[in-house]
């Protein structure tokens, strides 16, 4: 059992308040996951700005000073790239008006040891260990301002209780996946993916399928195409909530054995594993509130 | 059709019992300041004749299960998981969704959800009435031994899985594998069905068939034609178990 809540914000002069939003949703999925948990807001202001890129690492304490960090980024990059380090919660975020590909070199010649967990233009990604209210409370999710934000608390099956296991998992460019339920055979498509050259950073079966669904993404496909064909390659339970810079997908499997529910209103679209994580949300007693049909695929771009 | 005895009838016979039986004393919980437990101790505490209603449910799970008296209790807003489960002699009303479990393991009385419900609705259900306005997600009766269940719109798949004995009806749309492994159920479906499960048939509409039919839907409130459904039940080709049937389980 996991809890799974997220949240896209249609009305614009909702943003301010989505921190709080998503905070009043998290807190009622602690139960399902009291473990660990992990968030990812976007386009927060603070923690991502447009035209620069800002990857998220595990962890506060990366075993360097930050203006360290700094410099060594600075020394690697262009001039005009303006490398900023933070820290956020038990979450070090680093900026830089480059590609995240590049400053994914930087970073990782730079603190070899550290695990990437987010990257992108408009997203930060932060997990950790612990209640997780405590998490949230921690990375001051309350006074977040943003577009969408996606939370999730881990009750661990598949891999240990450790922050890296913790979801979401960000694999690609603004892209983030949570899992509630457990695949089946991830062993096998991690070989096939790792075959392909793709680099793991956990033992997670989630993992597999954010890897894999960042792999589908990459040859082409929609990110609708990239669940349908997940759903073909991965087997297991799941519910599955993606969010891309723009977007968010839900998807359960054929035979629904994970929850999930959604309302929808002119002003947002929620997604929870249960209604009780939807019932403070403004203007729900008029929302349109359905379950999700097994094996089926659903987007939202705003 | 067989049917487990569900204990229907009242034993109180003492004056104090019928003293309260004869008392309307109406109730009103608030959920927004107090704990469900609380409100489910009430309901355990209460007596036949007493009317309930509980304010600001929220999705908060376990709402009014275990009632064993002819009380009245009106939900007013969704439910979570296991609303009503449990269930006996009571009316439970939700002005709202229900979430997974509704009415699990009910004995007698009725349930009455306004909006949709989830999965599992009346699982195991051995009698009562459970009537679902809107549509019941996947597996609503599942293993059920006597419960009736009256679902306005869609069911989902597996649904009445294994069933035993009582009534499922359906006025919109059965998913997939309806009827699974079915005992001796009946199942009656006005929409379309995407699939059978394994030995689930269609049987003829007889009279009585029309007339029970008739009588459920009226018990619902429902004003649907009975001659537009069909019937469904048991080939009784898997009833008892055959080694030449091993790939049909």
């Amino acid at each position: 059992m996991c809890g799974i809540a997220a949240l896209q914000l249609r009305n614009p002069l909702l943003h301010p308040q989505m921190g709080s939003l998503l905070s009043s949703m998290m807190c009622q999925i602690v139960d399902r996951g009291p473990d660990s948990a992990g968030l990812a807001v976007y386009n927060t202001p603070g923690l991502v700005s447009a035209g620069t890129s800002t990857l998220s690492l595990l962890g506060k304490d990366q075993g360097m000073a930050l203006p360290e960090v700094k410099a060594s980024l600075d020394a690697m990059l262009p001039a005009d790239a303006a490398a900023a380090v933070r820290v956020v919660g038990d979450t070090t975020l680093v900026s830089a008006a480059v590609g995240t590909d590049l400053l994914v070199k930087a970073v990782s010649e730079t603190l070899p040891g550290s695990t990437i967990i987010g990257r992108g233009e408009h997203v930060a990604v932060m997990k950790s260990v612990g209640h997780p209210m405590d998490i949230a409370a921690e990375h001051g999710l309350e006074a977040m301002s943003g577009s969408q934000g996606l939370s999730h608390t881990r009750m661990a099956t598949e891999s240990a209780v450790t922050a890296g296991g913790s979801h979401p998992f960000s694999v690609a460019d603004d892209l983030c996946l949570v899992h509630n339920g457990s695949f089946s055979n991830h062993a096998t498509v991690r070989r096939d993916l790792k075959r392909e050259g793709v680099v793991f950073d956990s033992e997670n079966d989630t993992e597999v399928g954010a890897r894999y669904v960042a792999s589908r993404l990459q040859q082409g496909d929609t990110l609708e195409e990239a669940l349908v064909n997940l759903g073909k390659v991965l087997d297991g339970f799941y519910t599955l909530v993606v969010t891309t810079a723009d977007s968010m997908a839900v998807v359960r499997d054929p035979i629904a054995c994970k929850p999930a529910i959604i309302a929808e209103t002119d002003d947002y679209v929620a997604m929870a594993s249960e209604y009780r994580a939807l019932a403070a949300l403004p203007g729900i007693e008029n929302a349109r509130i359905f379950e999700p049909e097994p094996g089926k695929v659903y987007t939202w771009s705003l | 059709m067989v049917t487990l005895t569900a204990p229907e009838t009242s034993t109180d016979t003492n004056a104090e019992a019928a003293q309260h039986a004869a008392s309307t004393d109406s109730f009103s919980v608030d959920l927004a300041g107090s704990p469900v437990r609380e409100l489910n101790q009430a309901l355990h505490n209460a007596v036949d004749g007493q009317s309930w209603t509980v304010a600001n449910p929220e999705g908060k799970h376990s709402l009014a299960v275990g009632i064993d008296a002819r009380v009245s209790v009106t939900i007013n807003g969704h439910a979570g998981y296991y609303a009503a489960g449990m269930h006996q002699k009571g009316d439970v009303t939700i002005n709202g969704n229900a979430g997974v479990g509704l009415a699990e393991n009910i004995m007698s009385g009725r349930v009455h959800v306004k909006g949709d419900a989830s999965q599992s609705a009346a699982a195991t259900g051995h009698g009562g009435l459970v009537v679902i306005d809107g549509n019941a997600s996947a597996r609503c009766g599942i293993s059920m031994k006597g419960v009736d269940i009256v679902v306005g719109g869609n069911i989902g798949h597996m649904s009445a899985f294994m069933a035993q004995a009582g009534r499922l009806v359906v006025c919109g749309d059965a998913g997939e594998a309806l009827g699974d492994s079915i005992y001796e159920a009946r199942i009656y479906v006005k929409g379309t069905v995407a699939s059978l499960g394994a030995d689930c048939i269609e049987k003829p509409l007889k009279e009585e068939h029309l007339a029970e039919l008739g009588e459920l839907l009226a018990a619902a409130g429902r004003t649907d034609n009975p001659a537009d459904f069909k019937r469904y039940g048991s080939a009784r080709n898997l009833y008892h178990f055959s080694v030449h049937n091993s790939t049909s389980y």
